[in-house]
């Protein structure tokens, strides 16, 4: 082991650059905790983002040695390449300062996909029996998991190509509710996931599912919405 | 790309998978064979099978690639959508014509 690691850390806006720094390589070191160390230790204006450490809150991703990662749950000795390690800002997203991005297009476009759930019934009804071994149910509860850390949408290089394109993060949760029996909004759903942004622009690629910190596949679940979308274009429950 | 043009290059896809096979066959009989140019079209000229069979490829082959082009267009050149999508006809428009002349000089008696 190194005793002494290589942290090239991104400085700067969009125009920034590297700048690198000395950092001490400890047992069981997680890479947020040299971004930390660097931050509380030697430079106090380093900015990035995080809140649980514990692989809950999804805040805390960076580009790390080029791919996207959960910093505070990837550990230094299984990315740091000869005791080196980059760390960038997430990419396809606007940078605000050093590790921190702007992750607004991110759940704007939840938004566009209907991210949201969409009632079907009150409070006065009863509450809806859910039988958990049905396929609708386990293909909702396959994608239910997602912390919204961003690390697809970053990886994805449909995103990097198409601003347009939703992204695997809001079209897997749009999968999700698609499957819920509880949902009423499908049909404005999958009219929002079907246009020059929507699923189709997909080529399945798979960065998404072979990154996901959380293991899931958004590209099964996108694959699923392509043939959603089909039946329903043909039914005529949506349009082009 | 939208649902519709989704469909329609699924669809195109769909329909080439066996013409490509028929035509590679095709051109391996024609090989083997030793088949000459005249043999070839004393086979094509007049037949409504072969006029059908490459009006097709070539009608699939024309909507499928060109879709296709306005996808690459659109996401890696600075072109816009509607600009993509213009030149992706014009391309479709002559990968038609030039497959239409070509069947044409074959089937035609």
């Amino acid at each position: 082991m190194h005793s002494e690691l290589s942290v090239s850390l991104w400085r700067g806006g969009e125009d920034g650059r590297y700048k690198t720094y000395s950092v001490p390589q400890c047992e069981s070191q997680t890479v947020l905790d040299v971004v930390t160390f660097v931050q509380r230790h030697i430079d106090p204006t380093l900015s990035y983002r995080f809140a649980c450490r514990v692989g809950v809150c999804g805040s805390c991703a960076m580009t790390v040695n080029g791919k996207p990662r959960w910093t505070c749950r990837t550990h230094v000795a299984k990315v740091a390449q000869g005791g080196r390690l980059e760390i960038g800002p997430l990419e396809n997203l606007p940078v605000i300062k050093d590790l921190a991005t702007d992750m607004r297009p991110f759940f704007e476009k939840w938004q566009e996909a209907k991210g949201a759930f969409a009632p079907t019934k009150t409070r006065h009804d009863a509450i809806a029996q859910i039988r958990p071994g049905t396929p609708e149910r386990m293909a909702a509860d396959a994608a239910i998991e997602c912390i919204n850390c961003g690390i697809c949408y970053s990886a994805c290089d449909t995103v990097r190509w198409n601003g347009d394109y939703l992204g695997p993060a809001a079209l897997t949760r749009a999968w999700t509710l698609v499957n819920d029996a509880r949902d009423g909004g499908n049909i404005a759903r999958l009219q929002a996931i079907s246009g020059s942004g929507g699923c189709h622009a997909c080529h399945s690629h798979q960065s998404c599912q072979q990154l996901c910190p959380q293991a899931l596949n958004p590209t099964a679940a996108i694959a699923g919405l392509k043939r959603r979308t089909v039946a329903a274009y043909f039914s005529g429950e949506i349009t082009a | 790309m939208n649902v519709r043009l989704y469909v329609w290059q699924r669809a195109t896809a769909a329909i080439m998978a066996p013409l490509v096979v028929v035509h590679i066959a095709v051109i391996f009989y024609a090989t083997r064979q030793g088949l000459l140019a005249a043999d070839v079209l004393s086979r094509t000229r007049g037949s409504i099978a072969w006029a059908a069979f490459y009006g097709l490829f070539v009608a699939a082959v024309s909507i499928h690639a060109s879709i296709g082009l306005r996808n690459v267009l659109h996401e890696w050149s600075p072109l816009g959508e509607r600009r993509a999508g213009a030149c992706a006809i014009v391309f479709g428009l002559l990968l038609a014509a030039l497959g239409i002349r070509a069947v044409v000089a074959v089937v035609l008696p």
